[in-house]
């Protein structure tokens, strides 16, 4: 079985979702179920806190890029936080860090939102 | 040295259920050949990707399939050799990916094979269609160093 688990939470105006465990293309639906409802509820300011993520594979990957345009265009962005140096790594093989504002900590991340407001 | 041993040998249910056993199957005889832990986790991500994308494409999830993972840890190279027996696959109709075209798409694909590419030294297709098709995976031995200074 492979272990992934989801954590929401919702912050001042900015939604966190923390990743634990493997995300593989087992279990990539269940971030695309994560991200769907966010947008449903159209919560559009994401982090996501990469401190627990063990493992990413492409079908993880193929994910965020294939909901952060929708966030966008509702003026909202996902942005990334906390990565091991092994989970970055893969990010960056694919030119991830070009796209994504990626923060080495959670907090800069949410102020980032807030400075958007300004 | 574990180097010049023979084949190890695995199947698998064609599921992605199957994918945390594959990666623990790799780890397990990376680890034993002598790799960096730079150089495992590149080897566990390029055959999970392979997996993964005989379990999308080639038996497009048919669950009743299998794929056979041979892995021969040689005196200068570790090879793995990844096997199925469904749609065959042709490599040369992946281009590099534009992640901008991939944004916003639901359907993804390229990302796995331009992964494998890069983290490994040597990625080959052989396939004869309607029967096997085979995958090739090389990592050199001596690369964990030329890899460090990429």
């Amino acid at each position: 079985m492979t272990d992934f688990k989801i954590h929401h939470r919702d912050g001042e105006g900015v939604s966190i979702i923390e990743l634990k465990g493997y995300l593989d293309a087992h279990t990539a639906p269940d971030l695309e179920t994560a991200f769907q409802k966010l947008i449903d509820e159209k919560k559009y300011n994401v982090v996501v806190n990469c401190r627990d993520l063990s493992y990413i594979s492409s079908a993880g990957l193929g994910v965020f890029m294939a909901y952060v345009e929708d966030i966008r265009k509702n003026m909202g962005d996902i942005k990334l936080t906390n990565m091991s140096a092994k989970v970055y790594n893969v990010f960056d093989l694919l030119g991830f860090p070009l796209l994504y504002e990626i923060f080495k900590d959670e907090q800069e991340a949410v102020l980032r939102f807030g400075e958007r407001k300004k | 040295m574990e180097a010049g041993k023979k084949k190890i040998s695995k199947r698998i249910p064609s599921r992605t259920e199957s994918l945390a056993d594959v990666r623990e199957f790799i780890d397990h005889a990376a680890r034993k050949y002598g790799f960096s832990e730079d150089d495992i986790a590149s080897i566990i991500l390029a055959v999970d990707e392979a997996c993964t994308n005989i379990i999308k494409h080639a038996y497009q999830y048919a669950a009743d399939k299998e794929i056979e993972i041979s892995i021969f840890p040689g005196t200068r190279s570790f090879e793995i050799r990844i096997y199925d027996n469904g749609n065959s696959f042709d490599p040369s109709q992946i281009r590099p990916p534009d992640l901008k075209e991939h944004l916003g798409h639901k359907r993804r694909g390229g990302l796995g094979v331009y992964l494998m590419k890069r983290l490994m030294d040597k990625v080959e297709y052989n396939y004869i269609p309607g029967k096997r098709n085979e995958v090739r995976l090389i990592k050199y031995r001596m690369d964990s160093t030329a890899q460090a200074r990429r």
